[in-house]
Order: structure tokens, then C-alpha cells, then sequence
């Protein structure tokens, strides 16, 4: 096993392990710290996946932003949001912990047995690229790439992300306002 | 070259543990961290097929987009879980039954 294996296999462990310890801890604060651990440990394995841009990305809005945001409103709101209730009667969302844990496990075992399956015969265009040579090399220039991409191909993606993105700002703003006092 | 099925199970197991956050906490905060966590999920997935697109990068830049939609869905999940916590005075998902007021 090669150092980039190893290095990968870390950042797998402390990313799966982080998150269990996350979903299993009772204390929201604890919580949303390991959760800036997952986050990191994710965007090292973007870089493993040679998308050195999507790991820049995924740190500067996720851990600068989302998380920061997240803590507000944890902060801004009191005491009883400390506490995380486990009891009282379970409705839609809330389900008794070992009914989601099945329905976690039966999804979880559903997918790794696609993904194998995947590396049995995988698909057409996988082979097609291997062939032509066109798969991504670590000494690949790809934010260029990506920047000439996202102004050409995918221009209208682009634009429609922006103008959803400020609707949801204004959205933001307007439900956090105060009521006019008439 | 980290072979593709080992990011797809590394995401396979970030999903269901993003799952089991949604479905089993009892406080919204941690519900949304549930949905990161599946989105974040999805992700991996569109960059490890995305290394074997050279010459579109789909995947990178779809990966790019998703990032952009859940910050956006964040800061609107906050917004409405600040509201409903000053009406109901709890963010536990169980309390909010009513739609009007």
C-alpha cells in the first residue's frame, strides 16, 4: 500500500468516524465542532478525487460560511436549544432510534452493494474515456479548465444558480425581519 | 489511483449516516446537519465520477452548483428555524404540528 492510499484511507476513517460520533453525541455545540471535522476530512478526499477547486470551494463556503451560520443560530437561540430531547411520543420525523438505525442500515447496505456491483462492470463511458485518454491526471491544470467551462457550457446553469441564490438571500432576510409595529 | 468504488462507499456510508441524523434527532439544528451531510454525500460522488470527464468537467462543476444550492438552502433552513423557535418557544421537530397560527 503507497503513502496515497494510506493518506486516503485516513481521511475516509475520520470523516466516517467523525460523523458517527456526531449523529451519537447528545451535546449540539460537540456536535457542530466534529462536524467542522467531517467537512475538512471531505474536502480531503476531493483532493483525492483531483478536484483541488471543489475542495478550495467546499471549505471557504462550507466551513466559513455554513457552519459559522449554523453556530449563530445555535448561539442567538436560548438555553432550552441546549438540550436535545429524546423523549416523548415519535411522530413522522422523529422515529424511535432503533426504526431509523434499520432504515439507515437497509440504505446503506442497498448502496454498497450497487457501488461493488459498479466495479464488477462499470459503465460504458467510464471505458469509453479510459480509452480515449481523456481521464484526469494528478498533473492536470483543471481550474482553467473549469473557469473557461462554467463561462461557455454551462453558462445558463450559472446564471440560473445566481438568480436562486439571491432569491434566496432576499428570502433570508425577509423571514428573519422584524414586524412592522402598527 | 484510488480506485472509483472506494469514494463511492466512503459516500455510501456518509449517506446513511446523514439519513440516520434526519430520521432520529430530535432538534432541527441537527436535522439540517443530517441533510449537509447526505448532500455532502452526493458530492463526492459527482467528483469521483467527474475524474473521468476531461474534457466537459461535469462533474466538478455540477459539484460547484450543489455546494451553492445547500449554502443557499442553509441560510433559508435558518431563517425559518429562528422564526419557529421565537413562535413555539422549541426546535424540537415533533412540537410544530400547526400550519396556521
Amino acid at each position: 500500500m503507497n503513502i496515497t492510499a494510506l493518506v486516503f484511507y485516513v481521511f475516509a476513517t475520520l470523516a466516517i468516524g467523525s460523523a458517527l460520533l456526531l449523529v451519537s453525541m447528545r451535546n449540539i455545540a460537540r456536535s457542530l465542532f466534529l462536524f467542522f471535522i467531517v467537512l475538512f476530512s471531505v474536502a480531503g478526499l476531493y483532493v483525492f478525487a483531483l478536484a483541488d477547486f471543489v475542495a478550495i470551494t467546499q471549505i471557504l463556503v462550507y466551513v466559513g460560511g455554513v457552519l459559522i451560520l449554523m453556530l449563530f443560530a445555535f448561539m442567538l437561540s436560548n438555553k432550552e436549544l441546549l438540550n436535545d430531547l429524546q423523549i416523548g411520543t415519535s411522530h413522522f420525523f422523529a422515529l424511535p432510534t432503533w426504526q431509523s438505525l434499520v432504515i439507515a442500515v437497509s440504505f446503506l447496505a442497498i448502496l454498497v452493494y450497487t457501488s461493488l456491483q459498479l466495479g464488477a462492470d462499470e459503465p460504458g463511458w467510464i471505458a469509453a474515456s479510459r480509452e480515449a485518454g481523456t481521464v484526469l491526471t494528478p498533473t492536470d491544470q483543471t481550474i482553467q479548465h473549469i473557469g473557461v467551462q462554467i463561462m461557455t457550457r454551462y453558462l445558463l446553469p450559472f446564471e440560473i444558480v445566481s438568480v436562486l441564490l439571491m432569491m434566496a438571500l432576499i428570502g433570508a432576510a425577509h423571514l428573519t425581519r422584524k414586524e412592522a409595529t402598527s | 489511483m484510488i480506485p472509483l468504488t472506494h469514494f463511492l462507499v466512503v459516500g455510501a456510508c456518509l449517506f446513511a449516516i446523514g439519513l440516520y441524523a434526519v430520521l432520529a434527532r430530535r432538534n432541527a439544528i441537527l436535522v439540517l446537519v443530517g441533510i449537509e451531510l447526505m448532500i455532502n454525500a452526493a458530492i463526492l460522488n459527482l467528483v469521483a465520477f467527474g475524474r473521468y470527464d476531461k474534457t466537459m468537467y461535469g462533474g466538478q462543476v455540477f459539484a460547484l452548483f450543489a455546494i451553492v444550492l445547500a449554502a443557499a438552502a442553509v441560510a433559508v433552513a435558518l431563517a425559518i428555524i429562528l422564526n419557529v423557535y421565537k413562535f413555539y418557544r422549541s426546535v424540537n421537530p415533533e412540537d410544530i404540528k400547526n400550519l396556521k397560527d
